[in-house]
């Protein structure tokens, strides 16, 4: 994945000025920041839920602006997304939820194989037995489990999540980062993840972005990250710390 | 202001007013469209058709045989005395089947499913859209408009037929109980409609019932897919939902009888 100077803006606000990295494939990239930055608006512009303003987007090699319907069908087919909510279909089971991308993104007929697959998936993100469940039983964590069930059933080769951990306590936040890691070891996908949690952040990706205010205002690795000395991150990282310290933050 | 300013203003309220109308009546069309048109091209449920024609039509059924039992009877005891005092009483069942088969039934019914059916339909598509659900098929490399719009769409204009039928054979069923009750024999009630009622206005009568279906979904879903955030968002797709339905239904109910029925026809 390649975004290259992307630009939006929703009517007068400029929500990216300019955004560019690159996500090479089976590498984990966080996109860290704080709330309204802009980091949700890059990954809706990744999979063309809102189109660019300006810049380009490069999928597997093809420019996701200049896809015909088709094409972009059978690109968003190579990506499984979680959503911020989970976006879990509320009149479906949790095996029905899970099983829908076989159904109906790969056409599976064999209701055996599909129950198999479901069973299987479950099993690897924790939820095994949960099937039957709906939605509305589940807990916060558990819902982001089945929707990121669901987002690897079909074997994506790109993995975007949408603050993964955010409303989780700090267990469940670190269970789904022990989950997010093993499936990427696992299924070796690429993995781009947008979040405002630095733990997240450092302990599942192998580089970081922060962005603030529409640009990308830092890059590195985890390790470049604790050893960075630049404003932008020191502010971001201080900031979480006087939180909990219960200090004021500096504007 | 001057009287030419107020009179001024009053024209372009009214252009702005033709406009919207215009604009929103636009939207409705494109989608119907787009969802309709996508309908061999791309993926859609069986299952949620299935669905939606049980909750359309047996959803419907309770509240379709109330109001057109009582419609029966209403436009029995309304028109009897008049008939009977004029020597027309061996008119009063054709009447009667005439004005439901032509105009109560499918109008009443379509006011009913859109007043029941089209609100759940626009609350549970924005509901989809605030939690992001529609967001998710379009991610999962499906058509939104095609996979969530078409299986309403379709089984709207399967079912709005279907209890149009229904619901003139239950309201004939209440004027008929009325009728029988005071004096008209049973036979003179079941002639007249036979004598009165031609297949061309069944023919109508189901036509109508078929666009109001495509009205009643379409709008419908439109305003879901259009909602804005939050629970008042959806609030407002709902109300919007049933207002438009409603007022389309009447309007179109005009044209269609105009050019169906119309000029003695």
């Amino acid at each position: 994945m390649r975004v290259s100077e992307a630009f939006k803006r929703f009517d007068d606000h400029q929500v990216l000025k300019g955004v560019s990295f690159a996500l090479a494939a089976g590498e984990a990239m966080a996109l860290m920041g704080p709330s309204g930055c802009g980091k949700t608006t890059v990954l809706r512009l990744v999979l063309r839920l809102v189109d660019i303003e300006d810049g380009e987007v490069h999928l597997f090699g093809r420019n996701v602006a200049e896809a015909d319907e088709e094409e972009l069908i059978e690109l968003r087919r190579r990506i499984g997304v979680v959503f911020q909510g989970g976006a879990l279909f509320d009149s479906m089971s949790v095996g029905d939820n899970v099983a829908f991308p076989l159904y109906y993104c790969l056409g599976v007929k064999d209701r055996k194989a599909v129950s198999e697959r479901v069973e299987e998936i479950l099993t690897a993100v924790g939820l095994e037995g949960a099937e039957r469940l709906l939605p509305a039983e589940l807990s916060g964590g558990m819902r982001k489990r089945v929707a990121i069930a669901r987002a690897l059933v079909y074997r994506p080769q790109l993995l975007l999540l949408d603050e993964p951990s955010t409303g989780l306590d700090p267990i469940t936040a670190r269970l789904i980062d022990e989950l997010v890691l093993k499936l990427k070891e696992t299924f070796n996908v690429g993995v781009l993840m947008v979040t405002h949690d630095i733990v997240s952040a450092l302990g599942v990706s192998d580089k970081i972005s922060l962005m603030d205010e529409g640009r990308i205002v830092w890059a590195g690795t985890p390790l470049e990250w604790h050893e960075s000395q630049d404003p932008n991150v020191l502010r971001f990282a201080s900031g979480l710390r006087a939180v909990r310290r219960g200090e004021r933050i500096e504007p | 202001m001057s009287n030419s300013d107020e009179k001024l203003s009053f024209i372009s309220a009214i252009g702005r007013g033709i406009i919207a109308f215009l604009e929103v009546l636009g939207c409705y069309v494109v989608f119907a469209y787009r969802a309709l048109s996508g309908l061999w091209r791309h993926t859609w449920s069986l299952r949620d058709l299935v669905e939606q024609l049980e909750k359309v039509g047996v959803g419907s059924v309770i509240m379709v045989s109330i109001t057109s039992a009582f419609t029966g009877m209403v436009m029995a005891v309304q028109t009897l005395d008049q008939f009977l005092r004029f020597g027309a009483g061996d008119y009063i069942g054709g009447v009667i089947a005439l004005s439901l088969i032509r105009e109560m039934s499918p109008v009443l019914t379509g006011l009913v499913v859109a007043g029941r059916v089209g609100a759940s339909m626009a609350a549970e598509i924005g509901t989809m859209r605030v939690t992001e659900q529609l967001d998710a098929l379009k991610a999962f490399g499906l058509n939104d408009e095609v996979f969530v719009g078409a299986p309403r769409i379709v089984s709207s204009m399967i079912m709005l037929p279907v209890l149009t039928i229904y619901s003139f054979v239950v309201g004939i069923g209440g004027g008929y109980l009325y009728v029988v009750a005071h004096g008209v024999h049973q036979s003179t009630f079941r002639r007249s409609i036979e004598v009165l009622v031609d297949p061309y206005d069944v023919y109508g009568g189901l036509l109508k019932a078929l666009v109001f279906g495509l009205i009643i979904a379409t709008v419908a879903c439109s305003e879901g897919f259009r909602a804005g955030n939050g629970a008042k968002g959806v609030g407002e797709a709902t109300t919007r939902a049933v207002v438009w339905g409603d007022m389309l239904i009447l309007t179109f109910n005009y044209f269609l009888s105009t050019f169906l029925f119309g000029g003695g026809g």
